[in-house]
């Protein structure tokens, strides 16, 4: 299933502006500051990972990007243009926890929301963005559970129906939150190995991630956060010990772990 | 194991038949003994005007709030509609001192309907003002908007009581309900509102969907999420407005929260939901409004609620797909299954120990298999019991048990789904061989024969031999 399936006709066509562009982006919570000043832009094509502490600010990111927040200041441009007017090209991942999985619903009809947008207003799912959401749900390797319940789903096949749903939107960049926590080996590789598929295809994804360890085996881009972009660009520059420390500061555990993790990436 | 994995399906379509009989039964039970006596008849077939379109307003308030209130259930907002309900009061109240001070009538029901749908929207408005308060929870907001706006109301409404010439002894009628002061064209304005709210709801089927299930979502691939919110608010409004007359602004909740509710029961599919809700609402407007015009003492408003548990007490029972006894009974077979699987296992064991699994007499005794798990006498004595009767054991006596062909390929095949889980594990899922065995006790019984040829295929060297053979156990016995 790699590579092979997202065909020409799904390529992004060639821009000169960056996929996903962030200016001078500041999120506030009741007075208290979560992101400050962030600039930040994403490179067409890559595989980007969101890291840094717990409260650094790596979900409201992505929801700052998507309007899902109120921004204090900043803009976020989407190939050049802003992204109100290119949202159907920017497509998002929630946290498996965000949504009720005991809601009436199948599988195939959570990735079907994929294509409600393109539907628009009161037109019913038709056969063609049935067929679209199958066919994201069979990349996934979901085919089979198509019928299903959603709450008869593991964690990681929860995770996948997200993913799948994204995938039916054919969007152009993909921000995902956390697609990895709690997810079984199996579908971690799975997941691994649709996102460097869409990347080989051309999609950008900026993926918040919390398993410094595998930080460089995934990811060819990175982006350090703590409140401030503290580095952000091409993986192997950026992920350092020095900006880790930066980024973690003083919880030293964690520190210790990616400073840990960092020496198994180098080697 | 192929039956048993069949079976349980079976059994919950069985189940789903046999429940949708007993309801119709149990309806149509109930009509025909009410129809036994001649002047009941002629209420039930709608003989008389006034009655008729009673029971045609009831209905369709139930059918309307039955599908806004399981969009509204969906949402976790069903508490809001009572908040709404509460707070229509005092619009009612200042329509009518409006309309009097103007030298109207005062009891025109356009007009106090309007006011009330203004003061409900005020009060939810209220809701989510007080919200954005720091500190301030979502429950805690309704509580205060709801008494505050109530109070108002019924301050209001003294007020009124002591206007000189107002005909206001008809307002209370909107707190608890009272069909028979519907008159003319009333009915038309509840009929508009409450058809208008039905095919709205429908229409907007897809869009509440994705609003109600994952409203970040919607949000970032551009729905209004907010508007779509306060439409659907909206059609509560309008629901919890055409019911104050009929049913009373205290007890609409109960149309709006009930028939979604036992709905639930018995699907896990929306529209299904949508739909059975919707025809649980409109049967208890119907026969609750029928019997009420039967008992001329009891209000109308009580009925139909008290119809509508009926309905949810019902489904909660025997509701096939989350009722409590489909619970039970699925909880049960589940637990037949693992024990005889246990059995069978164990079995397996026992033998590929004696004799390298190749052993022709399948013969084991009680002490074997008690040393095998931590089972009581008793208990395996039950499960080999149950396994006699599924014909996996020939024969059982006071030495031991002895499997059947049918049991001995059973249990291989227990065995080899068990192995091959425990060597899944192992080597696809990072986790100590030591602490597999537990795990793969649980998960083998709710493997299928899908994933079994899945594991096949990612252990290709252990299973060179092809599909009955059992590989070694990775662990020692």
């Amino acid at each position: 299933m790699r590579g092979a399936d997202f065909g020409p006709e799904e390529r992004a066509e060639h821009s000169l502006e960056a996929p996903l562009s962030i200016h001078d982006l500041t999120v506030a919570y009741q007075r208290k500051p979560v992101l400050w000043d962030v600039d930040l832009e994403i490179p067409e094509g890559r595989l980007a990972g969101v890291v840094g502490p717990n409260g650094a600010g790596k979900s409201t990111l992505l929801k700052a990007c998507l309007d899902l927040v109120p921004r204090a200041s900043g803009e976020v441009m989407v190939y050049g243009r802003p992204y109100r007017a290119e949202r159907q090209r920017v497509s998002y991942v929630p946290q498996r926890e965000s949504v009720d999985w005991d809601f009436p619903v199948t599988v195939l009809d959570v990735v079907a929301m994929g294509t409600y947008a393109e539907l628009g207003w009161l037109r019913p799912v038709n056969r063609r963005m049935r067929e679209r959401a199958m066919e994201a749900l069979e990349k996934v390797r979901l085919g089979d559970l198509a019928d299903r319940q959603i709450s008869e789903l593991s964690g990681g096949q929860q995770q996948r129906t997200f993913l799948a749903r994204a995938l039916a939107q054919k969007a152009d960049i993909y921000l995902m939150d956390e697609p990895f926590a709690a997810v079984d080996a199996a579908t971690e590789r799975a997941i691994v190995e649709i996102l460097k598929d869409l990347r080989n295809a051309g999609k950008t994804c900026l993926v918040v991630h919390h398993d410094l360890s595998t930080v460089t085996q995934y990811f060819d881009h990175v982006v350090l956060l703590n409140m401030r972009v503290v580095a952000a660009g091409a993986t192997a520059d950026c992920f350092t010990e020095e900006n880790l420390r930066r980024t973690y500061g003083g919880q030293l555990t964690v520190f210790a772990e990616a400073a840990n993790a960092l020496r198994k990436g180098v080697r | 194991m192929g039956t048993g994995a069949v079976l349980p399906e079976m059994r919950v379509r069985r189940q789903t038949r046999f429940a949708a009989v007993g309801l119709f039964l149990l309806l149509t039970g109930t009509g025909v003994l009410i129809a036994l006596e001649e002047n009941l008849l002629k209420v039930f077939l709608l003989r008389n005007y006034n009655t008729r379109l009673v029971v045609l307003s009831t209905t369709l308030l139930g059918i309307s709030s039955g599908m806004v209130g399981s969009f509204l259930l969906l949402r976790r907002r069903s508490l809001m509609g009572d908040a709404l309900s509460h707070a229509t009061l005092p619009g009612i109240a200042l329509a009518f001192m409006g309309l009097v001070a103007l030298g109207g009538v005062g009891k025109e029901l356009g007009w106090l309907l309007g006011g009330a749908a203004l003061s409900g929207l005020l009060g939810v408005v209220a809701v989510t003002l007080i919200c954005r308060l720091p500190r301030m929870k979502e429950d805690t907001a309704m509580g205060i908007v709801l008494s505050v706006f109530y109070g108002a109301g019924v301050a209001l409404l003294g007020l009124i009581q002591e206007m000189p010439g107002a005909g206001a002894a008809g307002l209370e009628t909107f707190i608890y309900g009272k069909t028979a002061s519907l008159v003319g064209s009333d009915f038309q304005i509840l009929w508009l509102i409450t058809g208008g709210v039905v095919l709205v709801s429908a229409a907007f089927y897809k869009e509440f969907k994705i609003l109600c299930f994952d409203e970040a979502f919607a949000a970032s691939t551009g729905w209004p999420v907010r508007r779509l919110d306060l439409l659907l608010l909206g059609l509560v409004t309008a629901v919890t407005v055409a019911g104050l007359q009929a049913v009373g602004l205290i007890l609409i909740i109960a149309l709006l929260v009930i028939p979604p509710a036992a709905a639930r029961m018995w699907t896990s599919r929306l529209y299904r939901m949508l739909i059975l809700s919707g025809l649980i609402g409109g049967m208890s407007g119907w026969i609750g409004a029928t019997l009420s015009a039967l008992l001329s003492k009891l209000p109308a408003g009580a009925v139909i609620v008290l119809v509508a548990s009926g309905f949810f007490l019902f489904s909660l029972f025997l509701g096939t797909e989350r009722g409590i006894l489909v619970r039970l009974l699925r909880h049960l077979s589940l637990k037949r299954r693992v024990e005889r699987q246990n059995l069978l296992r164990a079995f397996y064991e026992v033998l590929e120990q004696r004799a390298g699994g190749r052993s022709p007499e399948a013969f084991v005794s009680w002490q074997e298999l008690l040393a095998r798990r931590s089972w009581s006498p008793r208990l395996l004595y039950r499960i080999a019991r149950r396994a006699l009767e599924a014909e996996l054991i020939e024969e059982m006596d006071r030495s031991g048990l002895l499997l059947s062909p049918e049991g001995l390929a059973a249990a291989a095949k227990v065995t080899r789904n068990h192995r091959l889980w425990e060597l899944y594990l192992i080597e696809h899922a990072d986790i100590a061989p030591n602490h597999v065995d537990r795990d793969a006790d649980f998960v083998e019984h709710v493997l299928g024969e899908r994933l079994t040829r899945h594991l096949e295929q990612s252990l290709p060297d252990i299973l060179r031999t092809g599909a009955p053979a059992v590989p070694g156990s990775p662990h020692g016995l």
